[in-house]
């Protein structure tokens, strides 16, 4: 649990530090902007027509999963998840606004949204508020109480990763406190029928009609369709995870932020996320999702941006001695999974807690 | 091949995106919904020194097009001011067209927008052939009745001679052997639009008077007595008007209810408050409840729901985008960002923007 290092005056500066970028970035979208964006919807649509027609070629079976793993992924995370964040709204192109965006996912936008950029990103990392902490399912913090369930975490952590789409599709209807009998069947009936809607549209493309066009090639074109999709849900589950789950990444009380500041709130931001580090093609493999705590800060930003912002935010973190979490992907998953691990267990008993202010960045 | 692209096998296939998304990118002109066109021609109709000029257009549309009825308006939308798409309404001028038709837009620049993000000031000014526009289908109710009566009065001003030159060019294509006085104000010779048409219409008589009028230069008014004089028993006679909206509003009062009299008029844009510190002043409309209020200068949220709206909201701080909402016209001020905005047709997040003077919004 954090509490906070800064004064009230600091916190006041480091959130009007981090307007200032906002605002000049929004007034500097354009063209680049858009060209950007325009491009990443066409490559995805090569990788998709690409990916479909390959199946015609048996022998090519393992480059049409490529093809169509890059196009799903591309889809949901560098479009889908940016484009439904609001990033492109300022273009007026309807096929790039938030509100009429649907993505290549069993999810339906309309309730992803509701999940995502209201719940979680309202209330990131505050307890008991954000439910993209463990996902109703995991437990991944101290905080939350420790019960024999948690003894199989590693076990769901496997099959979320597996299922992830169909997790995100199911987690707005927060199945853990319909157990908990805290919300009804019935609120659920409109939500569940959305989902069923999705679920139907995305079954019928890809496990009938795709592999029917294919005649013969029928159960080969099901299997590399389905493959996709795991590609997907594996490595979108991974990308994600790290940005909220690697050790040091703080989490909050609900009575910390009661009343929140805008600076108390970009704080939070920072503190709640952590960064990947990597190439370029790597950072637009993940959405820009690599650039968490950017994105955190700035979630309606095109994240094409987050890089260039992101030595700026570095070095404010700097000056004001926040952690800025950051670190190669295979470090941040294996912090991940220790994390998995070890809230399996019932806590240890009290160490000191970590230090909310890491040495001044060292990675 | 239309019928294919538009069957549901297809939309079932290009689920979630919708086949014009991979279309587009073929080829521009390829639609099976969505109305684009390119512009053929631009032909400058007036281009007085110190004066907005005037220009027609000449469009070639998708085959989506369904073509249009003399008198009706479309909107045309395309990237201004850095890669925002803008939408503005113009009337058709050329005859009655039919599924694929080309057609033709006339549009006086409007010097009162700014340089950057005005459509009609793009199409006149900088539009070039090539240039691709986004379209609806033609609407409106203003148009010429399959059964066209005997006499025809159109009354018309400035720029609003568009929908009547595409009934009076319908007219002609129809060889109506009937009577049409057509009477247009302009503000002095040089600013007649289509000047050599009318000239030659007039010359050629087949029952069609024309009367081009410049009160400015002396020219009567437009009056009761002056159509008396024009047309004995106006009244009585099925008239179509469009202009400004003091000459429709001087037309009305001319017709004193009368059946015969159709109107359209160009909406006068709403204005912007004087008032130093931007906030306040005006009304706020909430067009789909039809509720409306002083513009306490609060943001569009916070006077929704002083009026007992209900919109959906989430985060309240500019981040999940629950809110967006149509602003339809006027200016917003983002109360975050201090940025104001003016573009008609514009999505906004209703819980960070504030109304600056007039202001509606679709809720």
């Amino acid at each position: 649990m954090n509490t906070t290092t800064l004064t009230d005056e600091q916190l006041e500066r480091f959130g009007e530090e981090m307007d200032a970028i906002r605002r000049r970035i929004i007034a500097d979208l354009g063209d680049e902007d858009a060209a950007y964006i325009r491009k990443v919807v066409k490559s995805k649509n090569g990788f998709e027509i690409a990916g479909r027609a390959l199946f015609y070629l048996p022998p090519a079976w393992p480059l049409a999963v490529a093809a169509l793993s890059i196009s799903k992924i591309l889809d949901n995370m560098e479009i889908g998840h940016n484009v439904m964040h609001g990033q492109y709204d300022w273009m007026g192109d309807p096929a790039l606004s938030s509100r009429m965006y649907e993505w290549d996912n069993v999810c339906p936008s309309e309730q992803w949204k509701h999940s995502h950029n209201y719940i979680h990103h309202t209330y990131t990392n505050v307890l008991g508020k954000d439910r993209d902490i463990g996902y109703g399912i995991l437990r991944m913090d101290e905080d939350q109480k420790w019960h024999p369930y948690y003894l199989g975490n590693p076990v769901y952590a496997l099959l979320l990763m597996i299922f992830f789409e169909w997790g995100v599709a199911m987690h707005d209807l927060e199945v853990e406190n319909l157990v908990k009998g805290r919300r009804t069947m019935a609120e659920n009936k409109a939500l569940h029928a959305g989902i069923m809607r999705k679920v139907k549209r995305q079954a019928l493309k890809d496990y009938v009609l795709f592999p029917a066009l294919t005649g013969p090639f029928f159960p080969l074109t099901l299997a590399g369709n389905a493959t996709a999709n795991l590609v997907r849900n594996i490595w979108a589950f991974n990308i994600i995870f790290c940005g909220h789950f690697p050790a040091g990444v703080a989490t909050f009380s609900q009575e910390e932020c009661e009343d929140e500041t805008r600076g108390h709130w970009y704080y939070r931001q920072l503190l709640g996320s952590a960064n990947i580090t990597g190439g370029k093609l790597f950072h637009v493999m993940t959405g820009n999702l690599s650039h968490q705590i950017e994105h955190h800060l700035f979630p309606d930003l095109p994240a094409r941006r987050y890089p260039q912002i992101a030595e700026e935010v570095r070095e404010i973190c700097e000056r004001y001695g926040l952690a800025y979490n950051t670190g190669p992907l295979g470090k941040q998953l294996g912090s991940v999974a220790r994390k998995i691990c070890r809230m399996a267990l019932p806590d240890r008993p009290r160490r000191t807690p970590e230090p909310v202010v890491a040495e001044p960045v060292a990675a | 091949m239309n019928r294919i692209l538009r069957s549901r096998a297809v939309a079932a296939l290009t689920s979630p995106h919708g086949v014009d998304r991979y279309l587009e990118q073929l080829n521009p002109m390829w639609a099976a919904h969505e109305v684009r066109a390119r512009v053929v021609s631009i032909h400058r109709e007036v281009d007085v020194a110190g004066h907005p000029a005037v220009a027609t257009l000449t469009l070639q549309p998708t085959s989506t097009w369904q073509g249009h009825r003399a008198g009706q308006h479309v909107q045309v939308g395309v990237e201004v001011d850095g890669a925002r798409r803008t939408t503005r309404v113009f009337s058709i001028s050329s005859p009655e067209s039919r599924t694929g038709d080309r057609f033709t837009i006339t549009l006086r620049a409007n010097p009162d927008a700014p340089e950057r993000q005005g459509v009609s000031r793009f199409l006149v000014e900088r539009a070039r052939p090539g240039q691709m526009l986004h379209l609806s289908q033609a609407a409106g109710e203003f148009v010429l009745p399959d059964h066209v009566p005997e006499h025809l009065l159109m009354i018309s001003g400035g720029s609003g001679i568009t929908p009547v030159m595409s009934m009076l060019r319908t007219l002609q294509r129809r060889t109506h052997r009937g009577r049409v006085t057509f009477l247009h104000y302009a503000q002095s010779p040089e600013h007649q639009i289509f000047a050599a048409e009318l000239d030659d219409i007039r010359r050629s008589g087949h029952g069609i008077d024309v009367h081009l009028l410049h009160p400015e230069l002396g020219d009567p008014n437009l009056s009761p007595a002056f159509l008396e004089r024009l047309v004995p028993g106006y009244r009585e006679v099925p008239t179509w008007a469009c202009g400004p909206a003091p000459m429709v509003e001087a037309v009305r009062a001319a017709y004193d209810g009368s059946d015969a009299l159709r109107v359209e008029y160009f909406k006068p844009p709403l204005t912007r408050s004087d008032g130093a510190t931007g906030a306040g002043g005006g009304d706020v409309a909430f067009e789909r409840s039809g509720v409306s209020g002083e513009n306490t200068g609060a943001t569009l949220l916070e006077q929704a729901e002083a009026l007992g709206l209900k919109p959906e909201y989430g985060c309240r701080m500019g981040i999940c985008f629950s809110c967006t909402s149509r602003k339809t016209e006027g200016t917003v001020r983002n109360v975050l960002t201090g940025v104001e905005s003016s573009l008609p047709g514009e999505d906004i997040q209703i819980c960070v923007n504030a109304p600056v003077g007039d202001c509606a919004v679709e809720l």
